[in-house]
Formats: C-alpha cells, structure tokens, sequence
C-alpha cells in the first residue's frame, strides 16, 4: 500500500489489517510516554489546501507519537493563490524531501492526481466531496471497539450526504464489513443517482430510527441554506435533528457519532450532546490511533517496496 | 469571404491523383483526378499524366472532397501559447479538413470586423481555410448585439458566442430575428445562429456529466437538461422568428430527440456532434484526468448510442471536432479548476472511420458537405469530385493503423482523449485549392 486514497482500494481485509495495527498503536497511546520510534528520520508533509483544524491536529500528533518529522504546508500561506498548478506545487513540497504527503483538498480526485506525480506516499485527508479514508477507518474502529459486529448491523447516515466525503467513505467501509447502511436526507441533500453509492434511502428519519444500530449524523453546513437546499436550519433540525424526543427512541445499545464540529441545535439538540451513547469524543481519541496505523503501514510498506526493488 | 478570397494565398499544384475510389455526394467510382490551377481539370479513368505533373498514387484508397469542421478553437488572438491558427490550421491538414470554422472565443473576441480581419491576416500561411465566426453578443458577454451587418457584408455566415449559451430569451429572440434580415448584405445568402446550449443556473457548480459517475466521484455534475432547456426555448423562438438554428455539440439523448422532432416539424434547424460524445463516456473521468473534461461533458453509454443512432438516420447534420488546445499545466489542476476541452483536429476523420458502424460515404458527408453548406462555404468545399471544381481533396487510406499521440500532433498543445488509441484510417494527402498542402502525412505549411 503506497498510497491511501479510498476505502474501497482497501477492501475488507485490507481495512482489517488496519484496525489490528490500530490496536497495538491504541497501547502505545495509553503509555506514559506515548511515543515509539517507529517513524523516527521519516518525513511527513501535511499538505492542507482546505482548513481543518481538527484533521491537521489529528495527523500532527499521530506523527509525532510515532517520532515522524512533519512538515507543514498550508494553502493559504502558500503560492497556490498565485495559480501554481497542482503540480507544481506538490513537486516543490516533494523536492525538499518527503516520505508521505497527506493531504486534504477541496477539490475532489486531487490527492489521486497528487499520487500520479508523487514519488512518496499520499495519504487522503479529505478531497471534495469524494473521500475521507482516514475518517471512515476511525469510525470502524470506534464501532469495533464496542465489540460490535459489522454483519447485519443497520447503520443510518443522517444528512447532508450530496456533499459529503465522509458519507462516502463510511458507506463504503461499513459496507465492506457487512452493515447495513441508510442515508437518511431531504431530496435536495441526497445526489443525483444515489443508488450508485450502495445504501439504502430514506427521506424519514422517524421510520428508521426503531431499527437503528448506529446513528451516524453529519455536519450541517450552513452555506446550503443559500443554495435552497433545505427552507431553514429549523426545518432540518424538525425533520433530521436528534431530538431527545428521537434519542428516546433509539435503542439503549444504539451508538450515536459524529465526525465534528457538531452544530449544537442544528443535527443534535443540545440535550442529547452528553447521553451516553454519544461517541464523539471515542472518535476523537481513535482518529490518532488509526492515523499512527496508516501512517506507520503506508510509509512502512513504501520503504519495503523500495527495498525490494 | 467568397471563393476567390479564400483560394488567393495558395498555390496550385499540377497533380493526377491515380487509382483511387473516389466518394462524393454524387456516389461512389472508380477514378483519376486531375488538378490544375486550382480546380479539378479532369476526372477519368486511366488519364494521361502531363510531364510536369506529380502523380499521386491512391491504389486502395479514397480520394474525397476536404473535410469541413464547423467548430474550432485556434486560440488566436490572445491564446498563443496553447495554438496558432497556423498550428491548428496545420493539424487540421493533417487531419483532413480543407477549411476550419474558427471559433470566437479568443482574446479580444471576434465580434467587430477589425478582429475578423486580424483572424484573416493571421490565417495568410494557414494549411486550409480559415473561416472565422462571429461572436452574437459583443465580448460574448450576452448583453448586446455585434454588428451583425456589418459582420455579414464581410461575409461572417456563423454567429456564435461558443463557450457561452445566451442566457437570456429576449436577446435570443431579437439576435434571431436580426439575423432574418440580413440577405440585403449578404446577397441572399442565409445566416447560421448556432447555439452552445447550456443553462447557466443549472449547470452551476458542475464540471462532469450528472450521474451515477459524478455521485461515486464527488463531483458536481451538469445535468442534461442544462442542454435540452435551452434548445427547446431556442426552437420555441425559431419556430416564431424563422431564423436558422445550429446546436453545437449536442452530447444528449434528448437533445438528439428534440433535434429530431424539430426536424420533422420542417423548422431550420441543424446539429452537430463531437466525436468524442460518440465514442467516450462519463467513466472516463473516474481518474479524475482532466483530460477528459469538456464542455459539455461526456455523458453515459446512453447518451452515445442515442447519438450514434441520429448520426445514423439523418438526424444530426454535421461530425465537429470542438478542437480546444490547452497548455499540458492547465489540466494539471485540480478536476474541478482545470481546463475544460479536447483536441480533435487531428484524429476526428481516424476515430469517425474506426468507431462509426456506417458507410464510408456518409461519414464522410457528415464531415464534408453537410457542414460545409451550414458554415455557407458550400460553393468551394465538399464540392463533387468534378471537372472546373475548386481543388479541395483528400486521399485517405481507409486501412492504414495508426496509434493516436498528443505529441506526435502538430497542435502546440497534446490534450487528447485518445492516447494510446489505436485507430484505422490514415489521410495521406491534403490539397487546398490545388496546393498539395499535405504530402504523404507531411503538412508542407
């Protein structure tokens, strides 16, 4: 594996793998020094075309528990406004030399085009609409944690899934491990030819939520609103919010997760944030687990490769 | 522009073209073509090969009248560094056409005479024709009209603000019934409106077809009826103003359909399509390759069998290449921010021959007489093959096979769709009002 672009590259086992080095990464987590050399003269660039705070902090920190040297690139203190093509730019970030890139770009499909011009290793943070890997594999593993099992579980997506690249990928992997997915939208957050992406569809959060393992609610965002995709937040959260009049429904060994930043009011009622079957903060916490798996099974296998050839 | 104009910078050649099938709107033949001064001089079986003539021989092949391509982007003026109109013209050569309608989409735009005549200056050397159209709306800005009068006394015969649809109705409409009222300056001749149809509003946001694709790649998509809304409000307003209607590069099924029924309804209108919407899908952008993103974009296996189908009734008029050079940096941009357009110039006659389950002959007269008459240079291209004809011919080995490469073409630019393809059916030579513009595959321009 040279790269991690998508799930689906992945398949099940290679998604297994994934999770068993996740766990013995989760030990070193718990140490009192929580850091390994595994990495140690290995260099990670994070390249992050688009802000997210909590992805780049996420992948800092599981590089450097694995004593990586990171570098760090951020679109907007960088040339890319000065219409430097893609290439360009990733060829500059590789010439300084760098053993991976992650990367995290609004545009969809850019890290697999990084992947065609990059000698190191790409890591998918999150392109577009598409693909969020890394987030789907945290998921995973905060389910498997639970000592679920993926066979026959009913999973509900609950959303602004047109637009969403961890909708995507969670499809894919829940999937692939034998769930049963729903997304749960109003027409105009569903994409055209949903069918295509594998899951079920429902307009009607109240019809699925009796037969709900894990309740998966997506961000909301706000610019959709300007583009008359739904008539209010109000309206959403009427329709797709978990109220605690819906949380009281949900069954006691329901999960409920999030991928962040919850709008408070807006998928989740305030009162629901601390029930217990909210697993936020879980998905957090195993988002740098998983990271340290990906980072250290990609940039580990690339060097075999090497060796090898 | 008339045929004297257009012949004037090229030099006529003395040729016997010997051996050959030739295939032209009047049929198929066995026969020998002479070519003299410019025109066709002799047409016969076993003629006679005057000592100062260069004999081409086209044993197993097809002489044909040129190729006509109503729809080219050359880039010039204001473009330069992805194509020349010489560079295009050259391509084109070698790719069979004889004369190439030039979009206007350059830098200025071509919408007031003084920029047609820059487009002629620039096109004194070209290997073909060059026959710049006109933009409708001054800097296709799609508010205010060209002087379209003027335009057409100097004899622009295709307006079109390519690249843009006309958004709004009522201009549409006042742009349409203008047009009818130019034969005092145009001698009768009639003018061709054609429309790249595309609904802003709804084609927002979107760089691929809408579809099962766009949804698995997270890509915004352009649905089909951007296309077909606004080719039915154009009918709409042809069937009030009676003005003559071309769709540019029509890539749906229902815009098939809809060109089909206007057809039968009598109205004026007339269609094209790429080869590219009859011989690629949306899966082909499943790797995210800008190469493969165009205006309008490439649809589902539907969509080509529909087009495929109307090629083969009659429905659509013309094969275009919507050649669009664009520098290699460009489409190395993210999907969505890079370029949009494919070259075509160069392999549109090769992937016709080789993808199309039709006769040679209507291939061909979708390439060359067809499109001629609608650009209005049917007095001079894809004439018959007959005696005191202007010299506009190819000789083309239907069997030779050949694999497309963005760099071995003459275009500044290698954005193909088609590398790596293998394709059957070569042209060999190109002769532009007798000159012997491409010998053996070779552009002497």
């Amino acid at each position: 594996m040279k790269d991690l672009l998508t799930i689906d590259q992945l398949g099940a086992d290679g998604i297994r793998e994934i999770m068993v080095t996740s766990d013995s990464f989760a030990e070193v987590c718990q140490r009192p020094i929580p850091k390994v050399p595994a990495l140690r003269g290995k260099t990670v660039a994070l390249m992050f075309f688009e802000n997210s705070t909590r992805t780049r902090t996420s992948f800092e920190t599981a590089a450097k528990r694995l004593s990586a040297d990171i570098m760090n690139f951020s679109a907007a203190s960088s040339s890319v406004n000065k219409g430097e093509s893609l290439r360009d730019t990733v060829e500059t970030i590789e010439a300084m030399g760098v053993d991976a890139v992650v990367v995290r770009h609004g545009s969809s499909g850019a890290p697999q085009q990084i992947s065609r011009w990059a000698a190191s290793s790409v890591i998918n943070a999150g392109d577009g609409w598409h693909a969020h890997p890394t987030q789907a594999l945290l998921d995973v593993y905060t389910i498997r944690e639970e000592g679920r099992s993926f066979e026959g579980l009913h999973i509900a997506i609950v959303g602004d899934i047109a637009h969403s690249r961890v909708a995507r990928s969670n499809i894919e992997a829940f999937r692939l491990l034998g769930a049963e997915v729903t997304v749960v939208a109003p027409p105009t957050l569903l994409p055209p030819h949903v069918e295509a992406l594998g899951a079920k569809v429902s307009n009607d959060l109240d019809a699925v939520l009796n037969d709900t393992d894990v309740l998966y609610l997506l961000r909301m965002q706000h610019e959709r609103m300007d583009q008359a995709l739904v008539p209010s937040l109000g309206e959403y959260h009427r329709a797709f919010g978990l109220t605690p009049e819906r949380a009281r429904r949900l069954s006691d060994s329901a999960l409920i997760m999030h991928p962040g930043p919850m709008n408070r009011g807006i998928e989740i009622s305030p009162e629901v944030i601390d029930d217990p079957r909210v697993r936020v903060l879980n998905q957090v916490t195993n988002g740098v687990i998983v990271r340290m798996a990906v980072l250290y099974l990609v940039i580990g296998s690339a060097a075999a490769d090497r060796a090898a050839s | 522009m008339s045929s004297q104009d257009a012949s004037r910078s090229f030099r006529p050649s003395h040729l016997v073209i010997r051996g050959g099938v030739l295939i032209d709107e009047t049929g198929e033949r066995h026969a020998d073509v002479r070519v003299d001064g410019g025109v066709i001089v002799e047409v016969g079986s076993s003629i006679e090969v005057p000592s100062a003539a260069t004999v081409i021989d086209a044993t197993g092949m097809i002489v044909a009248p040129g190729l006509v391509d109503l729809h080219a982007h050359l880039r010039e003026p204001g473009g330069e560094e992805a194509e020349t109109i010489l560079t295009g013209a050259r391509g084109a050569a070698l790719g069979g056409f004889t004369a190439v309608v030039a979009m206007p989409n350059t830098s200025p735009a071509v919408d007031c005479p003084s920029v047609v005549r820059d487009v002629l200056a620039l096109a004194e050397g070209a290997a073909c024709e060059i026959v710049p159209a006109a933009a409708m709306t001054v800097d296709r800005a799609g508010s205010l009209l060209v002087p379209m009068g003027e335009l057409a006394a100097m004899g622009v015969r295709v307006f079109t603000d390519d690249g843009n649809g006309v958004q709004d109705p009522s201009l549409m409409r006042r742009i349409m019934e203008y047009a009818t009222g130019l034969s005092a300056v145009t001698g009768g001749a009639p003018v061709v409106l054609a429309q790249h149809c595309e609904t802003d509003a709804l084609s927002a946001g979107g760089h691929m077809n809408e579809g099962e694709w766009s949804t698995r790649l997270g890509i915004g998509g352009l649905p089909a009826e951007s296309e077909t809304l606004m080719m039915r409000r154009d009918i709409a307003l042809a069937r009030r103003t009676g003005a003559h209607i071309h769709f540019q590069h029509v890539s749906t099924a229902e815009g098939v359909a809809i060109v089909r029924a206007a057809k039968e309804e009598g109205l004026r209108i007339t269609a094209e399509v790429t080869t590219h919407h009859f011989t690629l899908t949306d899966a082909a952008c499943a790797e995210y390759d800008p190469v493969f993103k165009v205006q309008p974009p490439l649809r589902t296996a539907d969509d080509v069998a529909a087009i495929r189908a109307g090629l083969a009734d009659g429905t659509i008029d013309a094969i275009a290449t919507d050649h669009a050079p664009h520098e290699p940096h460009t489409k190395e941009f993210p999907f969505d921010q890079a370029s949009a357009g494919m070259l075509g110039l160069e392999s549109a006659l090769a992937v016709a021959l080789s993808e199309l389950d039709l006769p040679v002959a209507d291939i061909i007269g979708l390439m060359s007489w067809k499109p001629a008459r609608i650009a209005g240079i049917g007095d001079r291209h894809g004439r018959p093959i007959a005696r005191d004809e202007p010299a506009n011919l190819i000789v083309v080995d239907p069997n030779e096979s050949w694999t497309i490469s963005g760099a071995d073409m003459a275009s500044r630019s290698q954005n193909t769709p088609y590398e790596g393809r293998h394709v059957t059916g070569r042209v060999l030579h190109t002769i532009v009002f007798g000159e012997h513009v491409v010998d053996q595959g070779v552009s002497s321009r």
